[in-house]
């Protein structure tokens, strides 16, 4: 049962806004006619015993896949270009989003979408800079998938021609696995963690269309040799646009913002 | 647990399908789930039995099948194997090489029967 309005809905993600504790939303399913069964006639068929083969020949994921296409026509429509980041727990996925959107701010308008399990904090950080945002707290699920983006992007008060960040729950396995219908995929990795990530996450990386080595102001501090990493990206995926930067200094980040100003105006 | 969400897809997906046959329960489900596809098989299996309960796939088998990973390299056109994402050419030693299998995940089909008498 909902804690919050007593409904009966069982697990399911929710969508929340900072500062309305009142506020939120059971991303559900619309529901199925599941009752219809055909009326079956038993008149000429014959009961063999053995069963009959079915050919379905359809991706497992389809359904997320259908979502997604219509989430990115939405987003054509609107002209607004989503990015999808993802990390493990704690790389800077939220800082690098709080440093670089008041620069982006003012060449046009950016939104975003908050994934968390539980509570609505990354969400609070990102209201703090004024841009509309919303809360996925998808429970005990270790990624959004495109029928949560579908549902919150409606609750998004978006304007036309935005950037819509769209933060991902800290996972580099399952997120790898499901659309949600955004133009490109980043993917982060900090300084403090492995520089052979890339190797040990290859689907993700394999995936990405941006990879971004984060916290680089730590480098003296780690061993960690981002030439290395840097080639284990490439090798995983030739074609990663990367970027070396600290979200907590500033260095490194006016070539991302360029980038994506450079992108929003192509796109 | 990303393959619990995975595992009630694949029964909603068979379910719907058996309804529109006119099955009274599914016997068998053959998946092709290739060795890069990001998915572990024996969690899937796992997470299965937990998702087909109480469904028209509570006691159905999943048989799957596992096409290994194909690199075709994009410099020299070489056709081999790889095991991983980070695959280099044999031949020419690029690393421009383009997966042309491994990566299915796919609900091949189901063997369905009749109502129970
Ligand atoms: N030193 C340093 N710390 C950082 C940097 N970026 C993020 N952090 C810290 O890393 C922790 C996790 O950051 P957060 O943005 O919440 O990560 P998320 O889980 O990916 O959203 C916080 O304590 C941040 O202050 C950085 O560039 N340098
Ligand atoms: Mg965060
Ligand atoms: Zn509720
Ligand atoms: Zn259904
Ligand atoms: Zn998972
Ligand atoms: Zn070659």
């Amino acid at each position: 049962m909902c804690d919050t309005c007593g409904c009966s809905t069982e697990g399911g993600a929710v969508l929340r806004k900072p500062g309305q504790s009142d506020y939120h939303v059971h991303v559900n399913e619309h529901e199925h006619a599941h009752g219809e069964h055909h009326s079956h006639e038993h008149g000429d068929h014959h009961h063999e015993g053995s069963g009959r083969k079915v050919v379905l020949e359809q991706d497992v994921l389809q359904k997320n896949n259908l979502l997604a296409e219509r989430n990115r026509g939405y987003f054509e429509a609107r002209k607004i270009f989503a990015l999808n980041f993802l990390s493990s727990p704690g790389s800077g996925k939220t800082s690098l989003l709080e440093k670089i959107i008041p620069a982006l701010q003012q060449c046009f308008p950016v939104a975003v979408i908050e994934g968390d399990q539980q509570t609505t904090n990354d969400a609070d950080r990102i209201q703090a800079l004024g841009v509309p945002v919303i809360q996925i707290n998808t429970g005990s699920g270790c990624h959004l998938d495109a029928l949560m983006v579908n549902r919150a992007m409606k609750e998004l008060e978006m304007q036309n021609n935005s950037l819509l960040c769209i933060e991902n729950v800290g996972n580099l396995v399952c997120p790898a696995l499901f659309d949600l219908g955004e133009a490109l995929k980043v993917v982060i990795i900090s300084v403090t963690e492995g520089d052979d990530k890339p190797l040990k996450y290859p689907t993700m990386f394999h995936e990405a269309d941006i990879c971004i080595l984060n916290k680089i102001d730590l480098l003296p501090y780690v061993e960690f040799d981002a030439a290395k990493c840097r080639e284990n990206a490439m090798r995983v995926n030739h074609h990663l646009e990367w970027f070396e930067l600290s979200a907590k200094t500033g260095e490194g980040l006016a070539a991302l913002r360029e980038w994506l100003e450079g992108k929003m105006a192509q796109h | 647990m990303h393959e619990m969400s995975i595992a009630l897809s694949i029964v909603e997906a068979v379910e719907e399908r058996a309804r529109q046959e006119g099955a009274g329960w599914i016997s068998e489900i053959e998946l092709l789930v290739g060795k890069l596809a990001g998915i572990e098989p024996e969690s899937l299996k796992f997470c299965f039995s937990a998702a087909a309960a109480g469904t028209l796939a509570a006691r159905a088998l999943l048989a799957i099948e596992e096409p290994e990973g194909v690199g075709e390299c994009g410099e020299c056109g070489m056709i081999f194997p790889v095991n991983f994402y980070y695959a280099e050419c044999p031949a020419c030693r690029s690393l421009r090489v383009k997966i042309i299998s491994g990566e299915e995940f796919l609900i091949q089909s189901m063997t369905i029967e009749e109502e129970e008498e």
